[in-house]
């Protein structure tokens, strides 16, 4: 026998199996998604919910392919937040505190609540993100923010209006780009390859006849 | 957290067992036993499940059956008056589909100075790509190289990789690793820049490059990021829902519809490419997915319509590693990364029954008759599984190992109270990939003039069964290299009137061949709603 649990969709009440995810239950109860229903595995954001249990007080945020339902639960999905992206060129900018001023001068007017990391629906350090990048420190800020899959969550509770997800986009970016390490080895072997290293190796292996490649498949030494 | 007794019970075993079965170097399946796995074990050898074409461009040969059921369908524009003369939108490339491959296409076509918008069913970005977490190939370390990468991809598809196609991959890869760098992707490196690299199943080189377990997401957060820096239109919760051609039997855009509204909307395009990804959603012989919500093969059927070939649609890629438990997150993908890291798979009697990283058909097989035939897998409320020993990977490279390289699994588990630094997880296999798609030329173009195809929706890279990493890398490259040559083909294209007639020929064929069905497609979007 299944246990069965009420929950309340955008404030009407369904029963439903409590084993249920959030999402499992809107379509359980007949919803047919298109928005608000991406990867239905955590990592696409899509399904950015607000919750709040009857008689709780605290309003609660998380994924709802990622969250079991629970009795008395009180959902509304937001598929959408407005979010501000700015638009720059990745070859023109530069990883100086200026960026983010010029960019996303908003950050600023944080006024440290706290309120973006206790939404998080990947448990993240949001406001901490942020403040790395406020001074500009952007490799912590990208470290910090790895995780973000841009629900947008942190940016709907936020009263200074920022908005998180993009600028720890931008720090990223800035830091894959200009500020981790260059890597030799990669540069090195796009140049032999350019300089048609390999390319008679290759034409070589292509003109080979099957039972001879899988000689060399069934017998290729393997690094340990 | 376990609860289950007997689960409990096989535990202890695994526990009893860890220390030794972390250090043992389990021997390789030989090529014969690996033949004779497959062909009793893997699902692509169910013939039951496989319905000969009779109708269409790959006539007469097999695909599973509910591929058959969509490639042999109605169309949706069947009944619809659709004016062609005045295009919504008229654009030199058309892409449609919004994941890796669609987006890395719409950046060197912009580059190129095309006029190119994108049309995707979801958001930029809802794709398999977002999902993909392991890691991506390239042959850039100095005791690996493009021949070597080659044979291993070669090998893992059963020698049916289209040579020209498999060369350009292996040698475009190190180029597509600097590319993504250059845009910002966050590789793991090493503090001096050395790329941090471990092995995927069935690669002789350690060449699996990464950003920790969230690869697919951080390369296509990055692109969907540049596409919006570009200003490049993207016309969101858009489907395209037939293709159409100009007189000459050229693709020349195709019909559009508002996923929320049914609007229909014409795109008119000099040159199209598909980038529509897999086909997960489709549940082949009901297996769960680890696939995106939109992954329902639309590009194959949009392509076999208009008369575009088809290769290895009957081949199917099963991921060993589904989660099998907690049933929350039954069929989610449970990277390969775990076992490159060293967790290998335990039977219930808490034995390594396998190497753990053979390839992904092998593995697959190997964890089904560990279950079927052998009776070793623990029993679950979806079916069965094995174990998947994540302890192991802190008792061989430390503590905190999980938590750095693959934080996305140690999220995952944890919401359902599991410690994965410190308890086994469960898994079973899932549809995965899409081995084979539509055949193209190293152009990227199809038999269609005009029509290119790029990422999971291609066939031919592959061969019969892909390598871990080499399909974040194929968007990369071929996607690349259809928005360049989508772009280019433009400048010399002018269009005739245009046309479905197509449609109507398809119909005439669906008639004549007797197919009496209800169906229509594209399918668009799964099902799940309870009835």
């Amino acid at each position: 026998m299944e246990q069965m649990v009420n929950i309340f969709l955008y404030g009407k009440k369904y029963e439903v199996p409590s084993n249920l995810t959030i999402m499992k239950a809107m379509e359980y109860a007949g919803y047919k998604l298109v928005r608000g229903c991406g990867c239905r595995n955590g990592f696409c954001g899509a399904c950015a919910t607000i919750y709040r249990i009857k008689g709780d007080r605290e309003l609660k945020a998380c994924l709802a392919c990622q969250t079991k339902v629970e009795n008395d639960m009180y959902i509304a999905t937001l598929p959408f937040f407005p979010l501000v992206k700015e638009v720059y060129d990745i070859e023109k900018v530069k990883p100086t505190e200026q960026i983010m001023m010029q960019l996303y001068p908003e950050i600023y007017a944080c006024i440290g609540c706290n309120a973006c990391t206790k939404a998080c629906t990947q448990g993240l350090n949001v406001m901490q993100y942020i403040a790395y990048a406020q001074r500009g420190e952007y490799e912590k800020c990208a470290e910090e923010s790895f995780d973000c899959v841009m629900c947008g969550v942190c940016s709907s509770r936020c009263p200074a209006g920022i908005s998180h997800p993009q600028v720890a986009m931008l720090a990223r970016r800035l830091n894959g780009k200009y500020l981790a390490p260059g890597c030799g080895h990669l540069e090195a072997r796009v140049k032999e390859i350019q300089d048609g290293t390999f390319q008679e190796l290759l034409e070589n292996l292509m003109q080979k006849p099957i039972e001879e490649l899988k000689e060399l498949y069934n017998n290729r030494e393997i690094e340990k | 957290m376990y609860h289950d007794e007997k689960m409990l019970e096989s535990i202890r075993k695994v526990e009893a067992n860890r220390e030794k079965n972390t250090t043992l170097e389990p021997r390789r399946m030989t090529a014969e036993e690996k033949e004779t796995l497959l062909a009793t074990f893997h699902p692509d050898y169910i013939e039951s499940e496989f319905r000969t074409l009779v109708i269409g461009p790959n006539k007469g040969e097999k695909v599973p059956i509910e591929l058959s059921e969509l490639l042999q369908a109605h169309s949706r524009v069947k009944d619809l008056k659709i004016d062609l003369e005045t295009p919504d939108y008229d654009v030199d490339v058309l892409i449609i589909g919004g994941g890796g491959a669609g987006s890395s296409a719409a950046i060197e076509a912009h580059e190129k100075g095309a006029n190119v918008m994108i049309v995707t069913k979801l958001r930029i970005g809802d794709a398999n790509t977002m999902m993909a977490e392991g890691g991506i190939q390239a042959a850039d370390k100095p005791n690996d190289s493009p021949a070597i990468h080659y044979v291993d991809a070669l090998g893992g598809g059963h020698f049916a990789n289209k040579p020209e196609l498999l060369y350009r991959l292996v040698t475009e890869a190190p180029e597509a690793i600097q590319w993504l760098s250059n845009l910002g992707v966050e590789f793991d490196k090493a503090p001096d820049g050395t790329m941090i690299t471990t092995h995927g199943g069935g690669t002789s080189r350690k060449r699996m490059h990464a950003a920790k377990d969230y690869s697919g997401a951080e390369i296509m957060r990055t692109l969907r990021d540049e596409v919006l820096n570009r200003q490049i239109p993207v016309v969101d919760f858009t489907s395209a829902i037939e293709l159409i051609l100009d007189e000459d039997g050229k693709a020349a855009g195709a019909v559009l519809q508002n996923m929320e509204t049914g609007e229909i909307l014409v795109a008119r395009a000099k040159t199209v490419i598909i980038a529509t990804g897999g086909c997960g959603r489709l549940h082949y012989q009901g297996f769960p997915t680890s696939n995106h919500y939109g992954a329902t093969a639309d590009g194959l059927i949009l392509g076999y319509r208009v008369g575009a070939k088809l290769l290895y649609a009957d081949t199917l890629q099963y991921h060993p590693t589904g989660a099998a438990f907690p049933e929350q997150i039954f069929g989610a993908l449970v990277t390969e990364k775990v076992r490159s890291l060293g967790a290998k798979l335990i039977n219930c009697e808490g034995e390594v029954f396998m190497h753990p990283l053979e390839t992904r058909d092998v593995s697959a097989a190997s964890i089904i008759r560990e279950c079927k035939e052998r009776g070793k897998g623990v029993q679950t409320p979806e079916g069965q599984g094995v174990w998947l020993d994540t302890p192991m990977i802190e008792l061989k490279n430390g503590e905190g190992t999980i938590e750095k390289r693959i934080p996305a699994m140690m999220r995952m588990f944890g919401k359902y109270g599991i410690d994965i630094r410190k308890e086994p997880i469960l898994v079973y296999p899932t549809l995965h990939y899409q081995n084979g798609g539509l055949a193209i030329s190293a152009d990227n173009m199809t038999n269609v003039e005009n029509l290119f195809v790029a990422g999971e929706a291609v066939g031919g890279i592959h061969g019969r069964n892909r390598l871990m990493g080499n399909s974040l890398l194929d968007i990369i490259v071929f996607g690349r290299s259809a928005g360049k040559n989508a772009a280019d083909k433009a400048k010399s294209v002018t269009l005739k009137k245009l046309t479905l007639a197509h449609v109507d020929a398809f119909e005439k064929e669906i008639a004549k061949a007797g197919i009496e069905t209800e169906t229509v497609s594209p399918k668009l979007l799964p099902d799940y709603t309870r009835k």
